[in-house]
């Protein structure tokens, strides 16, 4: 079985580079430019993930997933940019997103982030994994739901890990678990991250942006 | 405006190091080549006689120009203040209980008054002052008008002080009350008028910085991006030094957008990104950094971003991986550093003695400098060197 996806990105270059490099595991069902013709895709040809550019014209990759995401769709993302800020970085994963790794990925890598989302897994970059762990280390607040505002320690080594470069099945190796519980772990994290009410996520996120 | 340091004879300034007040009794003993402190007593003696003192101190800080001054202000020596108040206070009381000259003299003091208004009021028409102002914070916008108050609360209080010792303040009592109207309907016929003159100003300031802003942008711009472009059309020809080009601007270009300002040259996670920058450049392999926490950089600190270095250069020159992966992590009692290539690794126990770069100039100044790295590698497994160093004070 295939996974069908949807390319939305301004730059023509980049979707054709994207479109070529994919393995054969994966069918490139579209292209989209900007926000409103990627929400008319989406909807019409219904691919099982969007590799959702952060930065384009008409309110970026944040406003394609509010839009889509609002209206119940199923539909999941994979958030690729050049952008290492912080703030666009946790925007889109807060947005929806269930992933997000930077344009420099070569194209196995790719195509194997792409198959993990089209699982229902997160894949996490290592330097999406670092800013977790520093959003997450502060601890000037109470966490308001401990629950949802701290890591685990199994959570924390598993991002630890991915930070170091580690893949997914290295990670197991390494901790002695399987790949699939790996995978729970970072799908919980990317939970917490999208749900956590916790005041200085955002704040962090920001802050880190005052240049 | 000639400044005293290029007049051709020494000019009376205010210097702004060492100066109690505004530097008037400094500039103007360096002026006569005599103590400050002679000045200052000489300054308020005059004071206990009818006030003379601060006028005079008042007019001078007028009309001398302020010495210029790199760097931040320094703080004035607030004891010293306190001591010539205390002494001036002491002086004051002892003329008094003698009843010397300061009786029938509360009309100077109220011009003394007046004078030390107009002086806070002067001070906000300094143009360097102001313009210190426009860029500055909220809070100090906020203290301008506390000051401009404050004066104005002083030069009302002195006037009417000045007519009530003269025993005119009964006549002046009519004139007053008219003017007081008067300034009160222009105020009201004005107000709108100057509401929308200063949004306007406001808005035109805003225009300004973000000229200011925009044209800082196209400045970086210009110097490095365009610069590059031209650098790599320039060495088409060779791929590797077309690599170096993009990958060495990409970085820039990062740390221009994307860095936190406050992350100064002397952290931790600054210099690991700078000694990884510099291998990159050196070697060509990029290296992927990512840096949880930050922290000053003390002595032991440096050993372990040099020792961090030498691995990424040892990843970079002999394992002939596509990136070597940098991760920096800085916890409350120990900082830690792990250097990860997928390359071919080695075997650790066949390197050879005279081998320094692992031996000596990672474990060995890691050790002496009471931290631990180790290195774990195999021949077609990678390596991955962790690096460990307890934080000092902790």
């Amino acid at each position: 079985m295939t996974v069908r996806v949807l390319i939305v990105d301004d730059h023509r270059l980049f979707r054709s580079g994207v479109r070529a490099e994919l393995g054969p595991q994966i069918e490139v069902v579209g292209e989209a430019e900007d926000v409103d013709s990627a929400v008319a895709a989406i909807n019409e040809l219904k691919p099982d993930v969007v590799l959702l550019d952060v930065h384009m014209p008409g309110g970026g990759g944040q406003e394609v997933l509010r839009r889509v995401l609002g209206q119940g769709s199923q539909v999941r993302f994979l958030a690729l940019s050049v952008s290492d800020a912080a703030e666009d970085v946790i925007g889109v994963i807060r947005g929806g997103a269930r992933g997000y790794v930077t344009k420099t990925i070569s194209g196995p890598e790719l195509t194997d982030a792409i198959l993990r989302v089209a699982d229902g897994d997160a894949v996490f970059s290592p330097r999406l994994a670092g800013f977790v762990l520093d959003a997450f280390a502060s601890t000037e607040a109470p966490p308001i739901d401990p629950e949802l505002d701290s890591l685990t320690q199994r959570e924390r080594e598993v991002l630890r890990l991915i930070a170091r470069g580690y893949a997914y099945k290295e990670i197991a190796k390494e901790l002695f678990i399987s790949v699939k519980t790996v995978e729970t772990h970072v799908s919980s994290v990317l939970r917490k991250l999208q749900l956590s009410n916790r005041h200085e996520l955002s704040r962090w996120a920001t802050a880190r942006r005052l240049v | 405006m000639p400044t005293a340091t290029n007049a051709p004879y020494p000019r009376l300034a205010r210097p702004v190091e060492g100066r109690l007040l505004a530097g008037v009794a400094q500039g103007a003993a360096a002026q006569l080549r005599l103590d400050p402190v002679v000045l200052r007593l000489a300054f308020v003696l005059l004071t206990i006689i009818n006030g003379v003192g601060v006028v005079a101190y008042a007019a001078l800080w007028m009309f001398t120009p302020s010495l210029p001054h790199s760097g931040p202000r320094p703080a004035r020596d607030w004891g010293q203040v306190a001591a010539y108040a205390a002494i001036s206070m002491a002086l004051l009381a002892f003329t008094m209980l003698i009843g010397g000259g300061t009786t029938g003299s509360f009309g100077t003091w109220a011009i003394a008054v007046v004078g030390i208004g107009g002086l806070v009021l002067w001070q906000q028409a300094d143009t360097a002052r102001r313009q210190r102002w426009m860029r500055g914070a909220v809070q100090q916008v906020r203290r301008r008008w506390v000051r401009t108050g404050f004066g104005l609360l002083l030069v009302v209080v002195g006037a009417i002080g000045f007519l009530a010792a003269s025993g005119e303040l009964a006549a002046a009592r009519q004139g007053l009350a008219f003017t007081a109207v008067v300034v009160g309907g222009i105020a009201v016929i004005a107000a709108p008028y100057i509401t929308v003159l200063a949004r306007e100003l406001q808005n035109e300031r805003r225009e300004r910085i973000r000229q200011e802003e925009r044209a800082e942008v196209a400045a970086h711009v210009h110097d490095s991006v365009l610069h590059t472009l031209t650098l790599i059309q320039r060495n088409a020809h060779d791929p590797r030094e077309v690599l170096r080009l993009a990958r060495s601007q990409e970085r820039e270009l990062r740390n221009w957008l994307y860095q936190p300002k406050e992350d100064a040259d002397a952290t931790v996670a600054a210099a690991v990104r700078r000694a990884a920058a510099e291998v990159e450049d050196e070697h060509g392999v990029p290296i992927e950094i990512v840096c949880v926490g930050d922290a000053d950089l003390t002595p032991r600190l440096n050993a372990l971003v040099q020792a961090a270095r030498q691995a990424m250069v040892n990843a970079a020159k002999y394992a002939e991986a596509p990136v070597v992966s940098v991760y920096a992590e800085v916890e409350p009692d120990e900082v830690t550093v792990f250097v990860r290539d997928r390359g071919k690794g080695f075997d650790l126990d066949a390197v050879p003695p005279d081998r320094m770069g692992i031996r000596e100039s990672i474990i060995g100044r890691m050790e002496r400098n009471g931290g631990s790295a180790r290195v774990r590698t195999a021949p077609g497994e990678g390596t991955e060197v962790t690096l460990t160093m307890r934080r000092e004070g902790s």
